[in-house]
């Protein structure tokens, strides 16, 4: 008597799936962690600017003290400066006030201030414990600029350069670091432009 | 009675400090409904998961009186949502706009949905159902079988 085929080679599995089909989930599951890889590791608080390459929008700031200059959009206007915001009631200016201090004795770019969100004695007052390191400080009390500007928070820094135009923004504090890696070496390219 | 009104008056002190700022200035009552729905559409960029009509931030209170003073001004909904677009690209819309970057976004849930839907059903399907068809018998299989059946009382 003849022995009977095995079961599986007469009758073909029940799955019409081929082989392969069961890397699907692995497949799956890898594109999944791969999102999650990219998504988790981002820092969901960090905002493109939509304002680099784009003019420096036009303001009107009050003076912090009748004593001071205004800062105006003509201020802006041929040479690299620095545009920092700034607040009486922001902690972390705190931490970047010795590097602007240095900044603005150094005279290597044009360092302007604007006291956002800050009664203007408040903000005087803050200048006057710390010690100003601004050429020039505007008032914008209102977040008039502040929201021209697409600012978030403070401290900001947006880099002019000749022609008034915005070409980068720091966001958080300048630490001697992103001065050194950062900021520096682009003022450097943006002095050597033609205006 | 005076109870009632004080404990009212507290209570809107306490749950309402967003109210209180806006009240600096008041506006026209079409303008302010005009605002309020533009202002539910933008999202407070300090506070990410609010609208600026909901947030306490002091940058979502200046952000309302602009709105506000812009639709006093005469401007439409799409041209003020437009300037804040113009400042804070769409992170500052609550809801994305359907665009070319945004299509994954969109349409995920619905591809997710047609795949599951597709692979239940074929999960559901009786499985390669011309394979349940026997396969032909062998010739040792039919000899098999002519044997038993020659067996068999007729």
């Amino acid at each position: 008597m003849s022995t009977m085929p095995p079961a599986a080679e007469a009758h073909p599995t029940r799955s019409a799936l081929p082989a392969w089909a069961a890397l699907i989930p692995v497949v799956l599951l890898l594109v999944v962690a791969g999102f999650f890889a990219f998504g988790l590791t981002q820092d969901p608080k960090a905002m493109p600017s939509t304002m680099i390459d784009r003019p420096m929008p036009e303001f009107d700031l009050a003076r912090l003290t009748p004593d001071r200059d205004a800062l105006t959009n003509a201020d802006l206007i041929g040479k690299v400066s620095l545009v920092n915001v700034f607040g009486s009631w922001c902690s972390s200016c705190v931490l970047e006030h010795p590097q602007l201090t240095e900044i603005g004795k150094s005279g290597t770019v044009a360092l302007y201030g604007v006291d956002w969100r800050d009664p203007p004695s408040d903000g005087a007052a803050w200048l006057n414990r710390y010690g100003d390191p601004y050429h020039k400080t505007g008032v914008d009390s209102d977040s008039r600029l502040a929201i021209n500007l697409g600012v978030t928070g403070a401290p900001e820094t947006f880099v002019i350069d000749r022609g008034g135009r915005i070409r980068f923004k720091q966001v958080g504090p300048i630490t001697p670091e992103v001065w050194s890696t950062t900021l520096l070496p682009l003022i450097r390219k943006l002095e050597a432009e033609a205006a | 009675m005076r109870l009632l009104l004080i404990t009212l008056a507290l209570t809107l002190a306490v749950t309402s400090p967003a109210l209180a700022q806006a009240a600096r200035r008041t506006f026209d009552p079409q303008v302010e409904a005009v605002a309020r729905d533009v202002g539910k559409s933008l999202r407070c960029v300090v506070c990410q998961n609010q609208s600026i009509e909901e947030s306490n931030a002091p940058l979502a209170a200046d952000m309302r009186t602009l709105v506000r003073e812009r639709i006093a001004a005469g401007q439409t909904r799409d041209q003020v949502i437009a300037y804040m677009t113009d400042r804070y690209g769409n992170f500052v819309l609550m809801q994305p706009p359907f665009q070319a970057d945004t299509l994954l976004l969109w349409l995920a849930p619905l591809a997710l949905m047609i795949g599951g839907v597709w692979a239940w059903l074929a999960y559901l399907r009786p499985a390669g159902r011309r394979n349940l068809a026997p396969a032909p018998l062998t010739p040792d299989e039919d000899a098999a079988l002519a044997r038993l059946d020659s067996g068999r009382p007729a």
